[in-house]
């Protein structure tokens, strides 16, 4: 009952307000074209005709959230998954490179934490050169690196999931060197009267301390690498994947595809943010952290 | 073991073998200073500290902020390097001492780790010491009986009261049976009630394991009813002012703080602390 009260009710009311404001908009942006058409063949339209047009063009400027959702229904249960039309086939595309960048981003995210908590020098040198490279827009570049990967022979998922990887090591660097330093010297001190190892001090204390710190820059690192896997997608000549499906609806005018595509990719990253939540409730629990504590 | 490390080993083992007869003190100090650089100049910390420990000794440090007793305490252990004087630690440097796992470490907060149960935490010396796990099972519950814990091991630290927590901080520290308890301030952040009861406890304690203890603390009452020898330290420097002898034998339940001879030696201590004091001014 809490669980109705506290989580689905807040959010269910704030969906409800999207999905209201979603339909004023539709109507408002897709009015000019009824009006347009109704001139052009001499005919009158009344306020609700004209609304109703609204909702069932078939390139609106907004689709409304039930042709999406239609869109969606098509595309997900009426194809098969394997076929190009289907939603599913292109999610599982983006999801592949999204996992591969994501799993390569954390890792090398937490071997940099490493040696910079490890390193003075490594700290010295390395941090600023981690903060300067998400000074790129590697969003913009993200096209030109896939085409020059695919010259020198790289193809498929590896030059997308490097995308994800470049976005999301920088949140799980960041968040783990934090983390890592996070225990008090009070800690540190005790594992130096019991004359400890630099690995034991590791595993025994700065990792399990870093490990809310790993989650939390995870959920970021997760969503990010979908990103960077979607605008990996976009200069491929839009073969596959939902952001090869947003450039392929944005040539042909099909504004009912993209957002379709738009609303999957919303999903998924919901998902995998509420997965690596999951994990580190998980992981919480296990570590006998406070109730409190964990639901953060 | 290759031939580089064993010769490179050698010193160090002869000078075990030949200091830790068990007469020798377990600590000596002369003319010890210690002098912190801070951007405001140099902090005398500890200014020409002379100090023996005799085994199975009780002493207290005791003195105002800043009169050095945690820094004297912290080079004890190895946390902190003198600038300047000798110290030995069971007859060789404080840091072959530690190496060799000489003391047990109580800090003014328990300093549990929160991820660990109780009986993980005390488990944490063992399992960087290299003990086996049926040994270390044994070790736990031991150490959990000899702090009134039995039961406990498997509750998250979380989930005991303070003076439990800090109870269990002890347990770890004699887990491994050192022959030296360093204590700085366990009960300070603890009420009155409670630190009575483990003042009583800890004096049990000491009585059946007959450890050399050290202690911090700046409670009058605490370090009189605890200590055989009561070090009264001074500030800016921090320097020792004056040691004074507490016999009140073995046997001391909580009502001997009301005799005259308790208040006596309390009153010693006050007025020395208080001369310590009004030298700076």
């Amino acid at each position: 009952m809490t669980f109705l009260r506290d989580k689905l009710f807040p959010v269910t009311t704030v969906l409800l307000i999207i999905l209201a404001l979603w339909y004023l908009l539709a109507i408002f942006l897709n009015a000019p074209f009824e009006r347009d058409q109704a001139q052009r063949s001499g005919t009158q339209l009344s306020t609700s005709q004209l609304i109703a047009n609204t909702m069932h063009q078939e390139r609106p400027v907004l689709p409304a959230p039930h042709q999406v959702a239609e869109e969606i229904r098509k595309t997900v249960f009426d194809v098969r998954p394997t076929s190009k039309r289907s939603l599913v086939y292109h999610g599982g595309v983006t999801l592949s490179s999204t996992l591969l960048g994501f799993v390569m981003g954390t890792l090398l995210g937490i071997l940099l934490a490493v040696g910079i908590v490890h390193s003075r020098t490594l700290d010295k040198s390395l941090m600023p050169w981690i903060i300067a490279s998400q000074t790129i827009p590697i969003l913009a570049v993200a096209p030109m690196i896939i085409v020059v990967l695919n010259a020198v022979g790289m193809t498929g998922l590896l030059p997308k999931a490097m995308i994800s990887t470049y976005l999301s090591f920088f949140p799980v660097a960041v968040g783990m060197v934090k983390g890592l330093r996070s225990p008090e010297i009070m800690h540190l001190d005790l594992m130096r009267t019991y004359s400890a190892s630099a690995s034991q001090v590791f595993w025994k204390l700065r990792w399990p301390a870093a490990l809310p710190y790993l989650f939390t820059s995870m959920k970021i690192a997760v969503a990010i690498s979908l990103v960077g896997a979607i605008v990996g997608e976009l200069p491929t000549g839009a073969v596959a994947g939902l952001g090869a499906r947003l450039l392929a609806g944005s040539y042909y005018g099909q504004t009912v595809q993209i957002w379709a595509a738009l609303i999957a990719a919303s999903l998924m990253a919901a998902v995998l943010v509420a997965l690596v939540g999951l994990a580190a409730h998980v992981v919480n629990r296990r570590m006998g952290l406070q109730a409190s504590e964990a639901r953060r | 073991m290759n031939v580089a490390a064993a010769i490179k080993q050698e010193p160090h083992m002869n000078a075990a073998a030949s200091d830790l007869s068990p007469d020798g003190p377990v600590i000596d100090a002369r003319g010890l200073s210690l002098v912190f650089q801070t951007g405001d100049g140099p902090v005398h910390a500890l200014s020409d500290i002379a100090l023996t420990v005799e085994r199975g000794e009780f002493v207290s440090f005791i003195g105002p902020s800043g009169c050095g007793k945690t820094t004297l305490l912290r080079v004890i252990a190895d946390l902190e390097q003198p600038t300047s004087g000798t110290i030995t630690v069971n007859g060789v440097t404080p840091e072959e001492a530690r190496r060799k796992r000489a003391y047990g470490y109580v800090f003014q907060a328990a300093a549990l780790y929160p991820w660990r149960t109780i009986a993980a935490n005390i488990s944490l010396p063992l399992e960087v010491m290299g003990i086996a796990k049926a040994e270390r099972t044994a070790l736990i519950e031991k150490n959990l009986a000899l702090v009134n814990l039995t039961g406990f091991g498997k509750k998250y630290p979380w989930q005991l009261s303070g003076g439990m927590q800090q109870r269990a901080s002890i347990a770890r520290a004699l887990s491994f049976d050192p022959d030296m308890l360093l204590m700085d301030e366990p009960f300070g952040a603890l009420d009155e009630i409670v630190r009575d009861h483990l003042n009583e406890q800890l004096l049990k304690l000491w009585a059946k394991t007959r450890k050399t203890v050290i202690f911090v603390t700046h409670s009058i009452p605490e370090a009189v009813f605890l200590s055989t020898r009561i070090v009264v330290m001074s500030p800016r420097p921090g320097r020792i002012h004056e040691i004074i002898d507490c016999n009140l034998g073995p046997d001391r339940p909580l009502e001997i703080r009301e005799t005259p001879e308790f208040l006596k030696i309390a009153h010693r201590v006050r007025e020395g602390l208080r001369l310590g004091h009004s030298y700076e001014q």
